[in-house]
């Protein structure tokens, strides 16, 4: 999938992987529009995009309200055109320090659940019918390793990854020629990581603008995989500077 | 008609098919909606999605003033429709009529925008332009006074319904860019399910967008103005559609008014994009639309005089008695008619020259701001 022009909403973008997926996206020419709850570190992420050159416009709403889905629709489309590539990155991992899952509170988890998984499927559910229309778009659904392996004190935020992996596939299956992935970025030095690990030894841990690159690769190249994968971020080399075709490693 | 008093839903929709040549009519349910077109027919849908038009606020004398967007006229200049005090349950034509306003008059509006008069509409003393920001602050970055308005902002309102609507209940499946001053709400009645069926079948189905504007300010000399002039775009693959489906003998059916207006205005316009003044009604040569998609609208509605372009008095005369009858919902929420038009003239739009058997009003520049030249940069 070519990039350029294209319209892009990532969200949790105010810091970490999503800050550095809209970067890497808009120094590829694309039009991308930020999400997040906190104004003020969101303006300034797309205030640094465009000192560079780029096209980023800050949306101020929190995904996990069903209120703020079609504001952030709407307004995005008014901004840039309907979005036809989509990085749902923003998540939250509840309280910390992560407690049991038993000790955990009915409300602690429904609000997980409805920032990781009810949030993606609202935004897709408004933003895919467009995509269905043009027989064209993307999605990304940014996923974790504890979607997969269940790790004490990871259970709410594994459970609503391991079922947000399952919404992509889902919508794969119904979809086609849209497409969805599931993508597990690896650890990386951000702050969520360090509020669920404080004591990590953060030089083993990836640098968020690196598997950004490594994200925008398999964007380009998504049109050669199989709709509805979960891949990792790892699996792929990011393309070079002027673009290239950025092939699997 | 009785009239929907709540959104019904899609899937329970009941589609009075109305066959214009032979004048037959029968009831089926939305879900058997697909199997109403053949293989090699094309649906054309309006993509635009509904704009949270209508926004409550104050004058600085203190007075209360609903604003209801009509038409965009730049990124931060709209031309709106203003009502006086009172709410969305009573009836447009009951409320008060708003404040006299002059240029440089400013309208305190919800979440801190500021909407600046800087011209008033020759049609009406209801009909101004305005300039949004928020606060003071003339430079609004667009990203914040969007998010602004669509925070301050409801959908239009019915005094028919029970319960206001939210913008969830005035999207389609398929709703992208924010144009629609009210819903298109013909396409409610297309799911994806639908969507996916009709392709299977062969079906092709292809969009413009169309800025559906409102359906009534409140005022007899403006509501009679109704429809004002409106923004259009149809891609370049739509028109290939067209094309293509001619060529096989297929038929075109517009999902919506705003559709058919779209399609019908471009081209006699001979335009991709444009505003269009063009008031479809009786006897009028149809271009393009073989068929529409339609609520079950009343006889004093523009609705229902388009359907004038379709069939005979008699027939629509029976159509909205059997719509009665039949127990069918009327207006924006409720039911819909299929209606199958008369053998269209056989007339060559693609890249021909305009069709020019209507000439078309002449809007005053406030209500078509160099739409014609913008429409190309906007979303």
């Amino acid at each position: 999938m070519n990039i350029r022009n294209e319209a892009v909403l990532v969200t949790g973008a105010s810091r970490g992987l999503g800050r550095e997926l809209a970067r890497s996206f808009a120094r590829r020419g694309a039009r991308v529009v930020l999400v997040a709850r906190g104004a003020e570190e969101l303006e300034r992420a797309a205030r640094e995009i465009r000192a560079e050159g780029g096209e980023a416009h800050a949306l101020a709403f929190d995904v996990g309200e069903k209120e703020a889905v079609h504001r952030i629709a709407g307004a995005a489309a008014a901004l840039v055109g309907p979005p036809s590539i989509v990085i749902h990155n923003a998540s939250t991992l509840g309280p910390v320090p992560m407690p049991l899952l038993l000790d955990t509170e009915c409300e602690d988890l429904e609000r997980v659940l409805a920032v990781n998984l009810v949030g993606p499927f609202r935004l897709t559910k408004v933003l895919a019918g467009p995509m269905v229309l043009r027989k064209r778009g993307l999605f990304l659904f940014v996923s974790s390793d504890a979607a997969l392996s269940a790790y004490a004190r990871w259970g709410s935020y594994g459970v609503s990854k391991a079922a947000q992996d399952h919404l992509a596939r889902s919508f794969a299956a119904e979809l086609d020629p849209v497409r969805f992935f599931a993508v597990d970025p690896g650890e990386m030095d951000t702050k969520m990581h360090a509020d669920a690990i404080p004591d990590a030894d953060r030089a083993s841990l990836a640098r968020p603008v690196d598997v950004a690159e490594r994200l925008v690769a398999i964007v380009a190249r998504s049109g050669a995989l199989p709709n509805g994968a979960r891949l990792a971020a790892a699996d792929f080399e990011p393309l070079g500077v002027h673009g290239g075709s950025g092939a699997a490693a | 008609m009785r009239a929907a008093s709540a959104p019904r839903s899609a899937k329970d929709v009941r589609i009075l098919v109305v066959d214009g040549t032979s004048g037959e009519m029968r009831v089926v349910p939305s879900t058997e909606l697909a199997k109403l077109f053949e293989p090699g027919d094309l649906l054309v849908v309006n993509d635009a999605a509904t704009l949270p038009a209508s926004l409550t606020g104050r004058t600085a004398r203190g007075d209360e003033v609903e604003l209801r967007l009509v038409v965009q006229a730049g990124d931060r200049r709209w031309t709106v429709a203003l009502l006086g005090n009172g709410n969305w349950r009573t009836r447009t034509e009951d409320r008060a009529p708003p404040p006299p306003v002059a240029v440089g008059d400013r309208f305190f509006l919800d979440e801190g925008l500021v909407a600046r008069t800087i011209g008033l509409c020759p049609e009406s003393p209801r009909l101004v332009e305005i300039e949004l920001g928020l606060g003071d602050r003339g430079d609004t970055p667009l990203a914040e006074l969007w998010a602004a308005l669509y925070r301050a902002g409801r959908p239009v309102q019915y005094a028919h319904m029970a319960e206001p609507l939210a913008l969830w209940d005035v999207q389609n499946v398929y709703a992208a860019r924010p144009w629609a001053m009210e819903m298109p709400s013909a396409g409610r009645v297309l799911r994806t399910e639908t969507l996916l069926e009709l392709r299977r079948r062969g079906v092709e189905i292809a969009r413009v967008t169309h800025a559906a504007g409102l359906s009534s300010i409140g005022d007899v000399a403006l509501d009679s103005l109704l429809p004002l002039p409106e923004r259009y775009e149809v891609t370049e693959e739509t028109w290939e559609a067209i094309a293509r489906t001619r060529k096989r003998g297929g038929r075109v059916v517009a999902i919506g008014t705003s559709v058919t207006r779209a399609l019908e205005g471009g081209a006699r316009q001979g335009l991709r994009a444009g505003v269009t003044a063009l008031r479809i009604r009786r006897g009028m040569r149809r271009a393009i639309v073989d068929a529409v998609l339609t609520g079950v609208h009343d006889v004093d509605t523009s609705h229902h005089t388009l359907l004038g372009a379709f069939v005979s008095d008699e027939v629509l005369e029976r159509t909205l008695s059997s719509a009665e009858a039949e127990g069918l919902l009327g207006h924006e929420m409720g039911d819909a008619c299929l209606v199958w038009g008369e053998p269209r003239d056989k007339l060559s739009v693609r890249r021909g020259p305009p069709v020019t058997d209507e000439p078309e009003p002449t809007p005053s520049s406030r209500l078509a701001p160099g739409v014609r030249r913008e429409a190309r940069a906007l979303v």
